[in-house]
């Protein structure tokens, strides 16, 4: 079965694409993309007409969530992840080894890549722990879990815990020439605090959470990848001095990239006083911090100091969060909104154009977890993402393909949404709301 | 809205963060009335005769809780208080859990302390009842601001343009940030002093004047109100040690000869002597300490009275 997608907007900074395109599928892969592609057999080619409003681009890549399984599948499983990744727009999702048990082992990997294949939606990349139980102490088996398919390691949850860890793990999965991917925050400074550390905080009488807990440990991670060569990911990047960090270290030649979430660069901590006062679904961390950090996130997204969007999609049952504010649970869910912020917030504001777009949530992280896609050239694997920039989406967290709701964007009303998504050939989305794509359920 | 308020906006008082000024106005002013009901030989209106109040306290508490429960019975009202210990949060039920069964039972106002500070507006989510915050957590500790302002207004007969000092423990104070926002909205001149490990981010931002020497805060003050300061803190590292604390913010007579000569001397108790306050200063003749504690009950009535008696009964007095 051939699948031809037609008049769409073709965006693929990878291949240097930007214009009306058709794109052949065949076999699972890309076929061929020309300016005009004729159906030729018609019985065995089904034909999509999209027309100019509808923006085709490699499949989106989420590089930071967390699927909950093994242990917490009453908050996710791989399969309802991986479903809400498609209905999200995402083709590929790496995962965070904070289980139960951890992921650092790789029969907990196999585990994971078995229950995805089952699933069938999005692809699922483990990430492998950088220690032993997550517990700072001893390396992991990462040689091992390499070969069982991990794409980087991460302690996340946690920071990696000291220098020498650090350095050990830089150094070590240098050799495997992936990246380690680290939570930064200095636990001491972290102490017992739920929300950023600022006028809000002392407004509320919430235990703060310092810029200078992630900037401290980014300083130190930038330090140790220079020592080491490796390559140091900052997760969720939050404060307006870790990114200038990263900018200037970045400017010397250092090996660090980082990330930034939807929700740090759309919400501020001013968001918990109203208009709902100590929203649970606020807490998450790093926490939202104040506008002038979004500010910086927003530049840093801008030129291209900021490699990758991620959501952080962290899964949280009603009853960890329907409690006091400082004994909620940390995170939100993020796969089925970071779409329509992104265009939202980023691209029909101005910030960006959608080839930036397309990096900071496809190329980018696909190239820094060293994974297919991120790329419409011929012979890639089909995995695409149909968007729908103009579509106004009215975000229902009860209609979410997660198993948790655990968002603060229910009821947003935001411009541009998902209206297909396809991996390996296969629509396995298709938003009903958007005619153009209604051929696509049928192929 | 007009110069006067006649009633609250609000079924619940959860903070002073969310009042105007004729809000706070009104309070005090019906606290007077409140209290010259304290004054007569049979303490008791039927103001709130027929309506149930609930005291939910998590924290232990033995002034504000039976300031409130004397504030209940002297409204008539059917009061009942529950404490930790025999409540069952012991068993490990949520506090909307709780608040749903004590919704059930239909009262109308519930009276809560808890450790954390939001829980209130949690509760007031959950309830259809009237909450009234008697402490949560580092926030706020709406009726001791307001019956510290009583106080103050009692004894200076205005709080606008007044200065009034507060130092200790701002960081982690409810009794701060309350006053805080009291006292600004009223108009009043606010020093805070503590020291800068004890003081909360942006501080200045809350509108008042911070300062970590005592004599700056003290100088030519109307009123001084010092903050407990709890022994976990210093455990905490937030400073060396208690003798260190009380000899650079410690309020001694030396310190209190710096205020003006009929300023007061305040504190929401319990006091730790020798440690923020000499017991001379306490004890002393600006000491209004006491007094803080019988107007509790007026501000209290006050309140109680304000969200459930509603402006259509007959005034209490």
């Amino acid at each position: 079965m051939r699948l031809l997608l037609r008049g769409a907007r073709v965006v693929d900074p990878a291949s240097g694409v930007d214009g009306a395109r058709d794109i052949l599928v065949e076999g699972g892969r890309i076929a061929d993309v020309g300016v005009s592609i004729a159906p030729g057999e018609a019985a065995a080619t089904a034909v999509v007409e999209l027309g100019p409003s509808l923006v085709v681009c490699p499949g989106l890549v989420d590089m930071h969530v967390h699927l909950r399984e093994p242990g917490h599948e009453h908050k996710e499983t791989v399969i309802t992840g991986a479903a809400a990744a498609v209905a999200g727009g995402f083709t590929a999702v790496a995962c965070m080894p904070n289980t139960s048990p951890v992921n650092d082992s790789a029969s907990v990997t196999r585990f994971i890549l078995k229950q995805a294949a089952e699933a069938n939606l999005a692809r699922v990349y483990p990430i492998g722990a950088v220690s032993k139980g997550s517990e700072g102490k001893e390396l992991a088996e990462m040689a091992d879990m390499r070969l069982a398919g991990c794409v980087a390691f991460s302690d996340d949850g946690r920071p990696v815990a000291t220098a020498l860890l650090m350095r050990r793990a830089l150094e070590y999965a240098g050799m495997l020439g992936v990246p380690v991917i680290d939570h930064c925050e200095d636990r001491t400074l972290v102490g017992e605090g739920v929300m950023h550390e600022g006028l809000h905080a002392s407004q509320l009488g919430l235990r703060g959470i310092p810029s200078a807990a992630e900037e401290v440990a980014v300083h130190r991670d930038i330090v140790l990848a220079g020592l080491t060569g490796g390559h140091a990911h900052i997760a969720h990047l939050s404060a307006a001095g870790s990114l200038g960090a990263v900018r200037a270290a970045k400017a010397r030649g250092i090996r660090v990239t980082c990330e930034v979430t939807p929700h740090h660069f759309t919400l501020t901590d001013e968001r918990l006083l109203a208009p709902l006062m100590y929203d649970t679904n606020l807490k998450m961390n790093p926490p939202l911090r104040e506008a002038s950090d979004r500010d910086a996130l927003l530049e840093g997204i801008r030129d291209g100091t900021v490699d990758a969007i991620v959501t952080d999609h962290a899964p949280h049952h009603a009853d960890d969060k329907s409690v006091e504010f400082d004994r909620a649970a940390f995170g939100i869910v993020g796969l089925e909104t970071a779409v329509s912020l992104g265009l939202d917030r980023l691209v029909h504001s101005g910030l960006i154009g959608l080839g930036r777009f397309v990096e900071l949530y496809s190329a980018g992280p696909a190239r820094l977890l060293g994974v297919a896609g991120g790329r419409l050239g011929v012979g890639d694997p089909a995995d695409i993402t149909i968007l729908a920039p103009d579509l106004p989406v009215t975000v229902s967290a009860a209609a979410f393909r997660s198993k948790s709701r655990n968002t603060p964007f229910d009821a947003w009303t935001l411009r541009g949404g998902v209206a297909a998504t396809i991996v390996g050939g296969k629509p396995l989305y298709v938003n009903p709301d958007v005619v153009q794509v209604g051929g696509l359920g049928r192929a | 809205m007009s110069d006067t308020a006649t009633r609250l906006r609000g079924k619940d008082l959860l903070g002073i963060a969310g009042l105007t000024a004729e809000e706070i106005t009104l309070i005090l002013d019906t606290a007077e009335a409140m209290k010259e009901v304290s004054a007569r030989p049979i303490k008791k209106v039927p103001a709130l005769r027929g309506k149930t109040v609930i005291n939910l306290f998590y924290e232990p508490s033995t002034r504000t809780r039976t300031s409130f429960e004397v504030a209940e019975k002297r409204l008539s009202a059917d009061t009942l208080s529950i404490a930790i210990a025999s409540s069952s949060v012991v068993k490990g039920e949520t506090l909307i859990d709780t608040a749903l069964n004590l919704e059930a039972m239909n009262p109308d106002i519930v009276v809560m302390r808890h450790a954390s500070s939001g829980a209130c507006h949690l509760l007031a989510r959950t309830c259809q009842a009237g909450i009234v915050n008697a402490g949560d957590g580092m926030h706020e500790h709406p009726t001791q601001a307001l019956l510290d302002a009583f106080t103050i207004r009692e004894r200076k007969g205005r709080l606008k343009g007044l200065k009034v000092a507060i130092t200790g423990d701002l960081l982690h104070s409810r009794v701060f940030r309350s006053n805080a926002y009291l006292l600004t909205t009223m108009g009043a001149e606010v020093w805070a002093c503590g020291p800068p490990t004890l003081m909360p981010a942006g501080i200045a931002r809350l509108g008042v004047r911070p300062t970590t020497r005592v004599e700056e805060a003290v100088e030519g003050a109307d009123a001084v109100m010092m903050l407990r300061i709890q022994l976990e803190r210093m455990q905490g590292g937030f400073f060396p040690s208690l003798r260190e604390y009380f000899q650079v913010f410690g309020m001694t007579p030396a310190r209190v000869r710096l205020a003006k000569p009929d300023a007061i001397i305040m504190h929401p108790g319990p006091m730790n002597r020798g440690v923020e306050i000499e017991s001379e200063v306490a004890d002393g003749p600006a000491s209004v300490i006491l007094d803080q504690v019988a107007n509790g009950v007026a501000v209290r009535m006050a309140v109680l009275y304000l969200l459930a008696g509603g402006s259509d009964d007959e005034t209490a007095a």
